[in-house]
């Protein structure tokens, strides 16, 4: 008996028509595709994009220069060199990021005291020449300045966990 | 007559189904495989060494990129074995999260390997429906991790961050659609990521049906995977094997069952075995082994709910300081800069700590010589042993099985280049 219903089950291509089925079930239903770069995903305030360099609410940047994410960068892709300025306080003179070498994996902002280098929610960005991978301290405090109000907003949306 | 003689054929690393960079060199009796030769090395990156260099916790963002399908189960070998140096624990609601992602992982690595290697033998529409999946559950890695892929999440004593609270939603400005329709994107998202993930399992069964709907008994699909790349239960063993093509030969042996580590042996699972060793039967196991996860993620959600509590441990010679603490408090300060910059010292030791990943045994293996970094790290990555078997499992089948057999060894470069 069993012999003969898959007789008639291989027959009449149950199994196919089976998946036929669902898949007509899915051209009919609604659609889930977002439509990048009109539409985009929800982003968390953890996300890890392209570093900034924040600033104090007087314009001072916040970086004093302790190197502390220089030492835990896995990637090796931090550089600094620092020196007193004119007015004896201690800053960067160079802070450059290799975005060639970053992995991305958020220990700088987790070491960063003054919470003055942190990711930032930008993900697209692209390089049309040689070096201009490096991002330097300019590049990335304009990159700050730009998104300050949503850098604070994760900033704070994330104190309660860190 | 002249006589006919075998001629080898270069099978990647560019082909299409050669996941990766795997390059096969094939001897060939007319489209029969008479002898095939893998090729690897071409993604080694040099992490074992790269260990060596740096301290402890910087190792942790580049075993993300070891097996990159199963990131955070990689992280969790790591972590085990520097815990088992230092002969610290993790709190106990870090060991139920770990147990979540480490599930949450392995559905994404069945339905990556599901999807692709349907993809190969050439079903479409599956992998169109398991990507759709998954990107819920990238979801869960970004919110609680900030990262999609590379997490980098679980830390030595526990885990960087507790769940958040909130589960990131569909902005308006960003989704050009009307307010009903954007309502219901945002409809799962309302609460935390627990709510989030607890109605995922609840609709998830319904959608491995749908998977197995498309395969399970279509006639393409068997007539593809029924029977190929045979390897019987003490092959499997003496080859080294571990994990779902382990357990596909009949072998009952799983590393959370076997030795439980993290919250497993608090939560209620089944572990699937197949019956021929075949394709087959390696795809049934993973998609129960997807069902499985499922339920031991559903568990813990439970529990996690109900158990709010730390999720790293109080020593801060081995985890940072509360940042509130880190600003006003000199001690705390002082902690946070030796951290990252130094690191911690281990006692000096050997330690191997394995984790049940998606693929198998994933192992790591450190010595210490009393440093802040280890002096050398192996790692076992369970898919070497599985390409190992690739001339075994080869030989005698035609040229368009092999595409089968690489997808069944759902092997990952990133781990056996290392």
């Amino acid at each position: 008996m069993k012999v003969f219903i898959d007789y008639i089950r291989s027959l009449f291509l149950l199994e196919l028509l089976k998946g036929l089925q669902l898949t007509g079930r899915y051209l009919c239903a609604k659609k889930f595709t977002i439509q990048y770069p009109e539409e985009r995903a929800p982003m968390s305030p953890r996300f890890r994009g392209l570093h900034a360099q924040r600033r104090y609410e007087n314009g001072e940047e916040r970086c004093i220069a302790c190197k502390l994410c220089e030492a835990t960068c896995p990637a090796l892709a931090i550089t600094i060199e620092a020196a007193p300025r004119e007015d004896g306080s201690r800053r960067t003179t160079r802070y450059e990021i290799d975005l060639f070498k970053c992995i991305f994996c958020g220990y700088c902002e987790e070491s960063c005291p003054v919470d003055a280098i942190v990711e930032s929610r930008t993900y697209e960005y692209c390089f049309e020449n040689r070096g201009e991978n490096i991002m330097t301290k300019e590049q990335l405090l304009a990159h700050g300045d730009k998104h300050e109000v949503q850098l604070a907003k994760d900033l704070e949306a994330q104190a309660p966990y860190r | 007559m002249p006589e006919i003689r075998n001629y080898t054929l270069n099978f990647g690393p560019q082909h299409p189904s050669a996941h990766g960079v795997l390059r096969l060199v094939l001897e060939m009796d007319g489209e029969v495989i008479e002898r095939s030769d893998p090729h690897i090395g071409l993604l080694h990156r040099g992490t074992e060494k790269l260990a060596e260099t740096k301290p402890y916790n910087q190792s942790i963002p580049y075993m993300d990129r070891l097996d990159y399908v199963s990131m955070m189960q990689n992280e969790h070998a790591y972590v085990l074995a520097v815990e088992k140096l230092l002969g610290i624990e993790a709190p106990i609601r870090a060991q139920y999260i770990r147990t979540m992602f480490d599930e949450i992982t392995r559905i994404l690595n069945h339905m990556m390997w599901l999807g692709t290697h349907a993809l190969d033998i050439g079903a479409m529409t599956v992998f169109l429906y398991c990507f759709r999946e998954r990107e819920d559950l990238m979801d869960c890695y970004e919110a609680v991790s900030g990262a999609r892929m590379h997490a980098a999440y679980y830390r030595v004593g526990g885990v960087y961050r507790d769940l958040p609270d909130e589960m990131p939603r569909f902005a308006a400005s960003d989704l050009k659609r009307d307010k009903s329709e954007l309502d219901r994107l945002n409809e799962n998202r309302q609460g935390s990521l627990l709510d989030f993930i607890e109605d995922f399992t609840d609709r998830f069964p319904g959608c491995v049906d749908e998977y197995e709907t498309l395969l399970t008994e279509n006639r393409i699909w068997k007539q593809r995977t029924v029977g190929i790349g045979v390897v019987t239960a003490d092959r499997a063993k003496a080859l080294g094997f571990t994990g779902p093509m382990l357990r596909g030969s009949g072998v009952e042996w799983d590393l959370r069952k076997k030795q439980p580590y993290a919250a497993y042996d608090k939560v209620d699972f089944d572990i699937p075995v197949g019956l021929n060793g075949d394709c087959y039967d390696r795809y049934l196991v993973r998609v129960e082994e997807i069902r499985q996860s499922n339920r031991i993620i559903r568990q813990c959600v439970d529990w996690l709910r109900e158990n709010p509590g730390p999720v790293m441990v109080e020593n801060h010679k081995i985890a940072p300081p509360k940042r509130a603490a880190m600003k006003s408090d000199m001690e705390g300060l002082i902690h946070h800069f030796k951290l990252f910059s130094e690191g911690y010292c281990t006692p000096p030791g050997e330690v191997y700590a394995a984790v049940e990943a998606s693929k198998g045994e994933f192992g790591v293996y450190i010595i210490s010589d009393g440093a802040n970094k280890p002096y050398r790290l192996k790692l076992r990555a369970p898919g070497f042993a599985h390409l190992m078997a690739m001339d075994e499992m080869a030989k005698g089948h035609m040229l368009a099985d092999v595409v089968a057999l690489i997808g069944t060894m759902d092997v990952v470069f990133g781990e056996i280049d290392r």
